[in-house]
Protein backbone atom coordinates (compact mmCIF):
# COMPACT_ATOMS: atom_id res chain seq x y z
CA UNK A 1 0.00 0.00 0.00
CA UNK A 2 2.89 1.81 -0.66
CA UNK A 3 2.07 4.03 -3.70
CA UNK A 4 -0.21 6.58 -4.82
CA UNK A 5 -2.07 4.71 -7.54
CA UNK A 6 -5.61 4.83 -6.51
CA UNK A 7 -8.44 1.81 -7.13
CA UNK A 8 -6.87 -1.39 -8.58
CA UNK A 9 -3.78 -2.75 -10.04
CA UNK A 10 -4.01 -1.88 -14.09
CA UNK A 11 -5.26 -5.22 -16.32
CA UNK A 12 -6.37 -6.40 -13.05
CA UNK A 13 -9.85 -7.24 -11.97
CA UNK A 14 -9.17 -6.88 -8.09
CA UNK A 15 -9.96 -3.80 -5.85
CA UNK A 16 -6.51 -2.98 -5.03
CA UNK A 17 -4.01 -0.53 -3.53
CA UNK A 18 -0.89 -0.42 -5.72
CA UNK A 19 1.98 -2.18 -5.13
CA UNK A 20 5.47 -0.83 -6.28
CA UNK A 21 7.11 2.75 -6.16
CA UNK A 22 10.47 1.16 -5.45
CA UNK A 23 10.82 1.93 -2.45
CA UNK A 24 13.18 -0.36 0.08
CA UNK A 25 10.77 0.10 3.28
CA UNK A 26 10.01 -3.62 5.05
CA UNK A 27 6.78 -4.76 3.92
CA UNK A 28 4.93 -5.58 7.18
CA UNK A 29 2.13 -6.99 5.74
CA UNK A 30 0.47 -7.77 2.37
CA UNK A 31 -3.12 -9.09 1.68
CA UNK A 32 -3.65 -10.42 -1.61
CA UNK A 33 -7.04 -10.54 -3.60
CA UNK A 34 -8.72 -11.12 -0.21
CA UNK A 35 -12.46 -11.83 -0.33
CA UNK A 36 -14.55 -12.64 3.15
CA UNK A 37 -18.00 -14.22 2.84
CA UNK A 38 -19.93 -14.30 5.98
CA UNK A 39 -22.59 -16.54 4.82
CA UNK A 40 -23.40 -15.54 1.19
CA UNK A 41 -22.26 -11.75 2.22
CA UNK A 42 -19.28 -10.54 1.04
CA UNK A 43 -17.90 -8.26 3.91
CA UNK A 44 -14.52 -8.01 1.37
CA UNK A 45 -14.07 -8.55 -2.14
CA UNK A 46 -10.67 -9.20 -3.54
CA UNK A 47 -8.84 -6.53 -1.23
CA UNK A 48 -5.02 -6.04 -1.89
CA UNK A 49 -3.23 -4.02 0.00
CA UNK A 50 0.61 -4.08 1.14
CA UNK A 51 1.31 -2.23 4.59
CA UNK A 52 5.19 -0.80 5.16
CA UNK A 53 6.96 -0.25 8.17
CA UNK A 54 6.95 2.93 10.04
CA UNK A 55 3.82 4.11 7.70
CA UNK A 56 -0.25 5.02 9.08
CA UNK A 57 -2.96 4.17 7.46
CA UNK A 58 -6.07 5.40 7.83
CA UNK A 59 -8.78 3.02 6.64
CA UNK A 60 -11.87 5.07 5.98
CA UNK A 61 -15.59 4.30 4.62
CA UNK A 62 -19.12 3.83 5.68
CA UNK A 63 -20.43 1.31 8.16
CA UNK A 64 -20.24 -1.87 6.83
CA UNK A 65 -17.82 -1.37 3.97
CA UNK A 66 -15.39 -3.95 5.39
CA UNK A 67 -12.87 -2.07 7.58
CA UNK A 68 -13.25 -3.85 11.13
CA UNK A 69 -13.05 -7.32 8.89
CA UNK A 70 -9.86 -6.55 7.21
CA UNK A 71 -8.67 -5.63 10.29
CA UNK A 72 -9.26 -8.89 11.46
CA UNK A 73 -8.15 -10.54 9.17
CA UNK A 74 -4.63 -8.97 9.31
CA UNK A 75 -4.53 -9.23 13.04
CA UNK A 76 -5.19 -13.00 12.09
CA UNK A 77 -8.63 -12.82 13.90
CA UNK A 78 -10.06 -13.97 10.99
CA UNK A 79 -9.18 -16.32 8.27
CA UNK A 80 -9.61 -14.91 4.50
CA UNK A 81 -12.38 -16.50 2.45
CA UNK A 82 -9.93 -16.36 -0.72
CA UNK A 83 -6.91 -14.82 -1.07
CA UNK A 84 -3.64 -14.85 1.45
CA UNK A 85 -2.04 -12.94 4.03
CA UNK A 86 1.19 -12.51 5.15
CA UNK A 87 3.34 -10.43 8.05
CA UNK A 88 6.86 -9.84 8.27
CA UNK A 89 8.18 -11.30 5.32
CA UNK A 90 5.70 -14.05 4.74
CA UNK A 91 4.31 -15.44 7.65
CA UNK A 92 0.87 -16.40 8.59
CA UNK A 93 -0.62 -13.67 10.88
CA UNK A 94 -1.61 -16.32 13.39
CA UNK A 95 2.02 -17.58 13.77
CA UNK A 96 2.95 -13.77 14.10
CA UNK A 97 0.65 -12.94 17.07
CA UNK A 98 3.08 -11.50 19.96
CA UNK A 99 4.25 -9.29 16.71
CA UNK A 100 0.65 -7.57 16.34
CA UNK A 101 -1.47 -5.17 18.40
CA UNK A 102 -5.10 -5.21 18.09
CA UNK A 103 -7.53 -3.02 19.56
CA UNK A 104 -11.34 -3.43 18.63
CA UNK A 105 -14.15 -1.17 19.72
CA UNK A 106 -14.78 -3.41 23.21
CA UNK A 107 -12.22 -2.55 25.72
CA UNK A 108 -10.85 -6.13 25.42
CA UNK A 109 -10.47 -5.80 29.35
CA UNK A 110 -12.24 -7.41 32.26
CA UNK A 111 -14.82 -5.05 34.30
CA UNK A 112 -14.22 -6.93 37.81
CA UNK A 113 -10.56 -6.14 37.53
CA UNK A 114 -8.35 -2.86 37.79
CA UNK A 115 -6.26 -1.59 34.83
CA UNK A 116 -3.10 -2.80 36.76
CA UNK A 117 -4.37 -5.86 37.12
CA UNK A 118 -5.81 -6.24 33.87
CA UNK A 119 -2.26 -5.29 32.07
CA UNK A 120 -0.24 -7.25 34.31
CA UNK A 121 -2.53 -10.57 33.28
CA UNK A 122 -2.05 -9.88 29.52
CA UNK A 123 1.67 -9.44 30.00
CA UNK A 124 2.18 -12.62 31.35
CA UNK A 125 0.67 -14.29 28.37
CA UNK A 126 3.38 -13.00 26.65
CA UNK A 127 6.53 -15.22 28.05
CA UNK A 128 9.80 -14.83 26.67
CA UNK A 129 8.55 -11.70 25.02
CA UNK A 130 9.90 -8.11 26.20
CA UNK A 131 7.12 -6.12 27.63
CA UNK A 132 6.39 -2.70 28.87
CA UNK A 133 5.46 -3.19 32.46
CA UNK A 134 2.08 -1.99 33.26
CA UNK A 135 3.21 1.12 34.63
CA UNK A 136 4.76 2.12 31.87
CA UNK A 137 1.89 1.33 29.38
CA UNK A 138 -0.63 3.10 31.37
CA UNK A 139 1.88 6.35 31.67
CA UNK A 140 1.86 6.22 27.69
CA UNK A 141 -1.39 6.32 27.54
CA UNK A 142 -1.82 8.92 29.97
CA UNK A 143 -3.54 7.55 33.10
CA UNK A 144 -2.30 7.33 36.47
CA UNK A 145 -0.71 3.80 37.44
CA UNK A 146 -2.27 4.38 40.80
CA UNK A 147 -5.87 4.52 40.19
CA UNK A 148 -7.20 1.68 41.65
CA UNK A 149 -10.67 1.53 40.49
CA UNK A 150 -11.46 -1.53 38.49
CA UNK A 151 -12.36 -0.95 34.96
CA UNK A 152 -16.21 -0.86 35.34
CA UNK A 153 -15.97 2.32 37.35
CA UNK A 154 -14.16 3.72 34.33
CA UNK A 155 -16.06 6.34 31.75
CA UNK A 156 -15.33 5.18 28.08
CA UNK A 157 -12.40 7.62 26.96
CA UNK A 158 -9.92 5.42 30.01
CA UNK A 159 -11.46 2.24 29.21
CA UNK A 160 -10.36 3.47 25.50
CA UNK A 161 -7.09 4.17 26.69
CA UNK A 162 -6.59 1.36 29.23
CA UNK A 163 -7.16 -0.88 26.25
CA UNK A 164 -4.50 1.08 23.80
CA UNK A 165 -2.12 0.12 27.10
CA UNK A 166 -2.78 -3.15 26.66
CA UNK A 167 -2.43 -3.29 23.01
CA UNK A 168 1.19 -1.44 23.77
CA UNK A 169 2.20 -3.95 26.50
CA UNK A 170 4.32 -6.20 23.89
CA UNK A 171 5.72 -3.44 22.06
CA UNK A 172 3.82 -4.86 18.46
CA UNK A 173 5.36 -4.13 15.49
CA UNK A 174 2.15 -3.73 13.84
CA UNK A 175 -0.91 -1.60 15.25
CA UNK A 176 -4.03 -2.21 14.14
CA UNK A 177 -6.58 0.23 15.79
CA UNK A 178 -10.60 -0.14 15.44
CA UNK A 179 -11.93 3.15 16.00
CA UNK A 180 -9.78 3.86 18.46
CA UNK A 181 -10.88 7.71 18.85
CA UNK A 182 -14.13 6.77 19.59
CA UNK A 183 -15.76 7.99 23.06
CA UNK A 184 -12.34 9.93 23.63
CA UNK A 185 -12.53 13.77 23.82
CA UNK A 186 -10.78 16.15 21.89
CA UNK A 187 -7.68 16.50 23.68
CA UNK A 188 -7.62 12.75 24.49
CA UNK A 189 -7.38 12.41 21.01
CA UNK A 190 -4.94 14.80 20.00
CA UNK A 191 -2.69 12.98 23.25
CA UNK A 192 -3.26 9.41 21.11
CA UNK A 193 -2.70 10.88 17.97
CA UNK A 194 0.70 12.39 19.47
CA UNK A 195 1.53 8.67 20.58
CA UNK A 196 1.33 7.01 17.69
CA UNK A 197 2.84 9.71 15.79
CA UNK A 198 5.83 8.10 18.01
CA UNK A 199 5.22 4.94 17.20
CA UNK A 200 5.51 5.61 13.49
CA UNK A 201 8.51 7.16 13.97
CA UNK A 202 10.04 4.03 15.71
CA UNK A 203 9.42 2.24 11.92
CA UNK A 204 5.91 0.87 13.87
CA UNK A 205 3.31 0.08 11.33
CA UNK A 206 -0.12 1.56 11.81
CA UNK A 207 -3.42 0.89 10.84
CA UNK A 208 -6.33 3.03 11.94
CA UNK A 209 -10.14 2.94 11.30
CA UNK A 210 -11.84 5.77 11.90
CA UNK A 211 -15.33 7.48 10.98
CA UNK A 212 -13.40 10.37 11.78
CA UNK A 213 -11.25 11.09 9.21
CA UNK A 214 -9.95 14.44 10.41
CA UNK A 215 -8.99 13.40 13.61
CA UNK A 216 -6.27 10.71 12.09
CA UNK A 217 -4.90 13.02 9.16
CA UNK A 218 -2.20 14.57 11.41
CA UNK A 219 -0.21 10.83 11.14
CA UNK A 220 -2.04 9.46 8.23
CA UNK A 221 0.42 8.87 5.35
CA UNK A 222 -1.90 6.97 3.31
CA UNK A 223 -5.66 7.05 3.29
CA UNK A 224 -7.54 4.23 1.96
CA UNK A 225 -11.13 4.11 1.28
CA UNK A 226 -13.40 1.05 1.59
CA UNK A 227 -16.71 0.70 -0.16
CA UNK A 228 -19.06 -2.16 0.01
CA UNK A 229 -16.13 -4.65 0.70
CA UNK A 230 -14.34 -3.10 -2.18
CA UNK A 231 -11.31 -0.46 -2.18
CA UNK A 232 -12.88 2.99 -3.66
CA UNK A 233 -9.84 4.63 -3.45
CA UNK A 234 -6.39 5.27 -2.22
CA UNK A 235 -4.55 8.96 -1.29
CA UNK A 236 -1.61 10.03 -0.06
CA UNK A 237 -2.22 11.85 3.36
CA UNK A 238 -0.61 14.68 4.44
CA UNK A 239 0.99 14.09 8.10
CA UNK A 240 2.14 17.19 9.95
CA UNK A 241 3.65 14.80 12.96
CA UNK B 1 3.13 -23.81 30.23
CA UNK B 2 2.67 -23.98 33.92
CA UNK B 3 2.89 -20.07 33.83
CA UNK B 4 0.17 -19.31 32.07
CA UNK B 5 -2.01 -21.43 33.34
CA UNK B 6 -1.70 -19.69 36.82
CA UNK B 7 -1.95 -16.39 34.98
CA UNK B 8 -5.85 -17.62 34.03
CA UNK B 9 -6.64 -19.05 37.00
CA UNK B 10 -5.53 -16.49 39.08
CA UNK B 11 -7.50 -14.05 37.09
CA UNK B 12 -10.67 -16.48 37.27
CA UNK B 13 -10.41 -16.99 40.81
CA UNK B 14 -10.03 -13.38 41.48
CA UNK B 15 -12.92 -12.45 39.50
CA UNK B 16 -14.88 -14.33 41.18
CA UNK B 17 -13.66 -13.67 44.21
CA UNK B 18 -14.94 -10.26 43.59
CA UNK B 19 -18.25 -11.16 41.77
CA UNK B 20 -19.08 -14.30 43.43
CA UNK B 21 -21.72 -14.74 40.44
CA UNK B 22 -20.85 -18.60 39.77
CA UNK B 23 -20.66 -19.35 43.51
CA UNK B 24 -23.84 -17.88 44.34
CA UNK B 25 -25.97 -19.45 41.43
CA UNK B 26 -24.78 -22.72 41.69
CA UNK B 27 -24.78 -22.62 46.00
CA UNK B 28 -29.13 -21.74 45.48
CA UNK B 29 -29.83 -24.03 43.04
CA UNK B 30 -28.57 -26.93 44.29
CA UNK B 31 -29.74 -25.85 47.93
CA UNK B 32 -33.67 -25.42 45.83
CA UNK B 33 -33.09 -29.10 44.33
CA UNK B 34 -31.90 -30.44 47.48
CA UNK B 35 -34.97 -29.09 49.46
CA UNK B 36 -37.46 -29.54 46.98
CA UNK B 37 -36.36 -33.57 46.74
CA UNK B 38 -36.46 -33.82 50.35
CA UNK B 39 -39.98 -32.34 50.52
CA UNK B 40 -40.92 -34.27 48.19
CA UNK B 41 -40.05 -37.46 49.36
CA UNK B 42 -39.98 -37.60 52.26
CA UNK B 43 -36.35 -39.15 52.47
CA UNK B 44 -35.94 -41.78 55.55
CA UNK B 45 -33.89 -44.51 57.13
CA UNK B 46 -33.27 -47.01 54.24
CA UNK B 47 -35.27 -45.05 51.22
CA UNK B 48 -33.34 -42.28 51.73
CA UNK B 49 -29.74 -43.68 51.36
CA UNK B 50 -30.96 -45.22 47.94
CA UNK B 51 -32.02 -42.10 46.70
CA UNK B 52 -29.14 -39.52 48.38
CA UNK B 53 -26.39 -40.61 45.76
CA UNK B 54 -28.46 -39.82 42.79
CA UNK B 55 -30.35 -36.83 44.32
CA UNK B 56 -26.41 -35.47 45.31
CA UNK B 57 -25.11 -36.19 41.49
CA UNK B 58 -28.21 -34.38 39.62
CA UNK B 59 -28.28 -31.41 41.89
CA UNK B 60 -24.69 -31.03 41.28
CA UNK B 61 -24.93 -31.04 37.72
CA UNK B 62 -28.10 -29.08 37.07
CA UNK B 63 -26.21 -26.19 39.16
CA UNK B 64 -23.07 -26.60 37.95
CA UNK B 65 -24.90 -26.51 34.21
CA UNK B 66 -26.23 -23.04 35.52
CA UNK B 67 -22.66 -21.79 36.24
CA UNK B 68 -21.01 -23.46 32.89
CA UNK B 69 -23.20 -21.69 31.14
CA UNK B 70 -21.57 -18.55 32.27
CA UNK B 71 -18.20 -20.08 32.20
CA UNK B 72 -17.07 -17.71 28.86
CA UNK B 73 -19.57 -14.89 29.45
CA UNK B 74 -16.88 -12.83 30.74
CA UNK B 75 -14.41 -13.38 28.06
CA UNK B 76 -17.33 -13.06 25.04
CA UNK B 77 -18.73 -9.57 26.92
CA UNK B 78 -16.07 -6.96 26.17
CA UNK B 79 -14.65 -9.53 23.62
CA UNK B 80 -11.46 -10.13 26.19
CA UNK B 81 -11.52 -13.63 24.01
CA UNK B 82 -10.07 -11.89 21.21
CA UNK B 83 -7.44 -10.40 22.98
CA UNK B 84 -6.71 -13.99 24.75
CA UNK B 85 -6.78 -15.07 21.19
CA UNK B 86 -3.55 -12.55 20.14
CA UNK B 87 -1.20 -13.78 22.85
CA UNK B 88 1.12 -16.72 22.11
CA UNK B 89 0.35 -19.02 25.01
CA UNK B 90 -1.28 -21.97 24.04
CA UNK B 91 -5.19 -22.78 24.20
CA UNK B 92 -4.89 -25.68 25.99
CA UNK B 93 -3.74 -23.38 29.12
CA UNK B 94 -6.71 -21.23 29.42
CA UNK B 95 -8.48 -24.05 29.18
CA UNK B 96 -7.53 -26.07 31.98
CA UNK B 97 -7.03 -22.98 33.70
CA UNK B 98 -10.82 -22.95 33.40
CA UNK B 99 -11.73 -26.63 34.43
CA UNK B 100 -10.03 -25.99 37.84
CA UNK B 101 -11.73 -22.80 38.61
CA UNK B 102 -15.27 -24.26 37.72
CA UNK B 103 -13.71 -27.57 39.63
CA UNK B 104 -12.94 -25.23 42.89
CA UNK B 105 -15.86 -23.17 42.46
CA UNK B 106 -18.22 -26.54 42.14
CA UNK B 107 -16.13 -28.35 45.08
CA UNK B 108 -16.90 -25.02 47.34
CA UNK B 109 -20.63 -25.64 46.46
CA UNK B 110 -20.54 -29.37 47.56
CA UNK B 111 -18.71 -28.32 50.76
CA UNK B 112 -21.26 -26.45 51.63
CA UNK B 113 -24.08 -28.34 50.61
CA UNK B 114 -22.89 -31.54 52.36
CA UNK B 115 -23.87 -30.56 55.91
CA UNK B 116 -27.50 -29.38 54.84
CA UNK B 117 -27.78 -32.93 52.87
CA UNK B 118 -27.07 -34.76 55.95
CA UNK B 119 -29.35 -33.10 58.04
CA UNK B 120 -32.39 -32.95 54.97
CA UNK B 121 -32.06 -36.85 54.50
CA UNK B 122 -31.71 -37.65 57.85
CA UNK B 123 -28.15 -39.72 56.24
CA UNK B 124 -26.02 -42.35 58.26
CA UNK B 125 -23.34 -43.56 55.90
CA UNK B 126 -23.22 -47.09 56.33
CA UNK B 127 -20.26 -47.54 53.99
CA UNK B 128 -16.25 -46.55 53.66
CA UNK B 129 -17.55 -43.01 53.55
CA UNK B 130 -14.19 -40.73 53.35
CA UNK B 131 -14.61 -42.76 49.58
CA UNK B 132 -16.96 -40.09 48.75
CA UNK B 133 -14.31 -37.42 49.24
CA UNK B 134 -13.03 -39.82 46.20
CA UNK B 135 -16.04 -40.48 44.21
CA UNK B 136 -16.91 -36.52 44.16
CA UNK B 137 -13.73 -35.07 42.76
CA UNK B 138 -13.57 -37.27 39.88
CA UNK B 139 -17.49 -37.13 38.95
CA UNK B 140 -16.92 -33.66 39.50
CA UNK B 141 -13.93 -33.06 37.25
CA UNK B 142 -15.98 -35.37 34.58
CA UNK B 143 -18.77 -32.88 34.93
CA UNK B 144 -16.60 -29.67 34.51
CA UNK B 145 -13.91 -30.58 31.91
CA UNK B 146 -16.61 -31.79 30.03
CA UNK B 147 -19.03 -28.66 30.48
CA UNK B 148 -16.06 -26.23 30.03
CA UNK B 149 -15.53 -27.51 26.64
CA UNK B 150 -18.91 -27.70 25.45
CA UNK B 151 -19.81 -24.59 26.87
CA UNK B 152 -16.59 -23.28 24.64
CA UNK B 153 -17.62 -25.04 21.61
CA UNK B 154 -21.81 -23.21 22.25
CA UNK B 155 -20.35 -20.02 23.21
CA UNK B 156 -21.41 -18.17 19.57
CA UNK B 157 -24.56 -19.91 19.67
CA UNK B 158 -27.62 -17.60 19.86
CA UNK B 159 -29.02 -20.67 22.10
CA UNK B 160 -26.34 -21.64 24.26
CA UNK B 161 -28.56 -22.03 27.31
CA UNK B 162 -29.96 -24.76 25.47
CA UNK B 163 -27.67 -26.13 24.06
CA UNK B 164 -25.19 -26.80 26.17
CA UNK B 165 -27.28 -29.13 28.24
CA UNK B 166 -28.41 -30.72 25.19
CA UNK B 167 -24.58 -31.55 24.18
CA UNK B 168 -23.57 -32.11 27.59
CA UNK B 169 -25.97 -34.38 29.38
CA UNK B 170 -25.60 -37.91 26.97
CA UNK B 171 -22.31 -37.78 26.78
CA UNK B 172 -21.63 -37.44 30.57
CA UNK B 173 -24.03 -40.26 30.84
CA UNK B 174 -21.85 -42.73 31.66
CA UNK B 175 -19.99 -40.38 34.64
CA UNK B 176 -23.24 -39.63 36.10
CA UNK B 177 -24.15 -43.38 36.05
CA UNK B 178 -20.39 -44.14 37.86
CA UNK B 179 -21.27 -41.67 39.93
CA UNK B 180 -24.68 -42.41 41.41
CA UNK B 181 -23.92 -45.82 41.72
CA UNK B 182 -19.92 -45.43 43.73
CA UNK B 183 -22.15 -42.83 46.01
CA UNK B 184 -24.99 -45.22 46.97
CA UNK B 185 -23.18 -47.65 47.20
CA UNK B 186 -20.86 -45.64 49.77
CA UNK B 187 -23.93 -44.79 51.37
CA UNK B 188 -25.89 -47.77 51.58
CA UNK B 189 -22.37 -50.06 52.67
CA UNK B 190 -23.48 -52.49 50.61
CA UNK B 191 -21.11 -53.51 47.05
CA UNK B 192 -17.74 -52.35 46.00
CA UNK B 193 -17.55 -48.80 44.17
CA UNK B 194 -14.44 -49.95 42.85
CA UNK B 195 -15.38 -50.72 39.59
CA UNK B 196 -16.99 -47.34 39.40
CA UNK B 197 -14.27 -45.68 40.68
CA UNK B 198 -12.16 -47.10 38.08
CA UNK B 199 -14.70 -45.95 35.42
CA UNK B 200 -14.70 -42.62 36.31
CA UNK B 201 -10.85 -41.97 36.19
CA UNK B 202 -10.71 -43.72 33.03
CA UNK B 203 -13.86 -41.36 31.97
CA UNK B 204 -11.68 -38.30 32.98
CA UNK B 205 -8.63 -39.12 31.38
CA UNK B 206 -10.41 -40.11 27.94
CA UNK B 207 -12.47 -36.32 28.21
CA UNK B 208 -10.28 -34.58 29.56
CA UNK B 209 -7.31 -35.69 27.22
CA UNK B 210 -9.24 -35.27 23.98
CA UNK B 211 -11.27 -31.61 25.44
CA UNK B 212 -7.40 -30.61 25.90
CA UNK B 213 -6.49 -31.74 22.57
CA UNK B 214 -9.50 -30.28 20.83
CA UNK B 215 -9.95 -26.92 22.41
CA UNK B 216 -7.32 -25.34 19.94
CA UNK B 217 -9.29 -25.66 17.56
CA UNK B 218 -12.82 -24.78 19.00
CA UNK B 219 -10.57 -21.10 20.61
CA UNK B 220 -10.04 -20.33 17.17
CA UNK B 221 -13.10 -21.17 14.81
CA UNK B 222 -15.12 -18.62 13.33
Amino acid sequence: MNAPTAAGIPGDSSSSSSLSTGETTEVSARAENVSKLFGTFAALRQVSVELLSGRCYVLVGENGAGKSTLLRILAGLLRPSFGTVRVFGGIEPQEARARIGYMSHAPMLYDELTAQENLNYFRNLYPGRQCLTPTEALRQVGLDPKLNRTLGQYSQGMRQRTSLARVLLPVPELLLLDEPFSNMDLESTRQMVELLAGFRHSSRTIVITTHQRELAAPIADWVLTLHAGRVKSFEPGNPTL
Amino acid sequence: MLSALWTHLAKDLRIEWRSKEAINSMLFFALLVVVLFSLSFDPQGAFARQISGGVLTVAIMFAAVSSLNQAWAREIRHQVLDAQRMTPTPGAEMFLAKVIANFLFVTVVQIVLAPVFVIMYNLRILGNGWLLAVVLPLGTWALVANGTFFAALSIRSRNRELLLPLILFPIFIPALLAMVQSATVIITGQGDPTLWIKLLVGYDIIFTTISLLLFEVVLHAE
